[in-house]
């Protein structure tokens, strides 16, 4: 599968995925960070990818969201946002309704 | 690149009413920026913030690192203010 395909498939796949700077074990920026300490705080199961193993994959996802930067977090196919959304959303308490959408349609 | 530079691309590309931009480790590549327009209107945060990226350009990733973002359209902005 060519990386776009596999960017798209996974992100239609994974009800919640994260791609940033290292892993959510060591995540490697401070940005990347902050949503994985949130997204663990709400205890949500979820696959990351690091886009450092391959400079490639970052030019492919955002040709594909259109988003320039990292991390993106995506729910059921939808970007959420970067870092800045993700903690905006989380201190307005609005983010586990955004999370917590797997079980709908 | 400098916070004002930062703060002239964002003007040139959007019709604001208010934009703060900071140089948060005074390296000229990690910026916070406050930006209150009411192209923002109706838009949800994702489509606000693009919209800044937008008048960035290539210079985000390149010369910018990173750009922490907090946009408010101009009544979400007053009302703010006025809680203060």
């Amino acid at each position: 599968m060519e990386m776009k395909e596999q960017i798209i498939n996974d992100i239609e796949t994974n009800s919640i995925i994260l791609y940033m700077k290292g892993t959510k074990e060591m995540p490697m920026c401070g940005f990347s960070n902050s949503v994985v300490q949130v997204l663990d705080h709400y205890g949500v199961e979820y696959k990351d990818v690091n886009v450092l193993t391959d400079p490639m994959i970052r030019v492919k996802l955002s040709e594909h969201s259109g988003w320039p930067t990292i991390p993106q977090l995506f729910v059921d196919g939808k970007l959420i946002g970067g870092a800045d959304i993700t903690m905006e959303l989380h201190n307005k308490g609005e983010l586990l309704d955004v999370l917590d959408i797997t079980t709908e349609d | 690149m400098e916070a004002n530079k930062v703060k002239e691309l964002i003007t040139a590309g959007l019709t604001v009413s208010h934009v703060e931009v900071a140089d948060t480790t005074g390296t000229g590549d990690h910026f916070s920026a406050v930006v209150v327009s009411d192209d923002f209107k109706e838009l949800s945060l994702v489509e606000q913030h693009q919209l800044v990226y937008k008048t960035l350009g290539n210079h985000l990733t390149n010369e910018i690192h990173a750009l922490q973002l907090k946009t408010f359209s101009k009544s979400a902005w007053e009302k703010i203010n006025l809680e203060d």
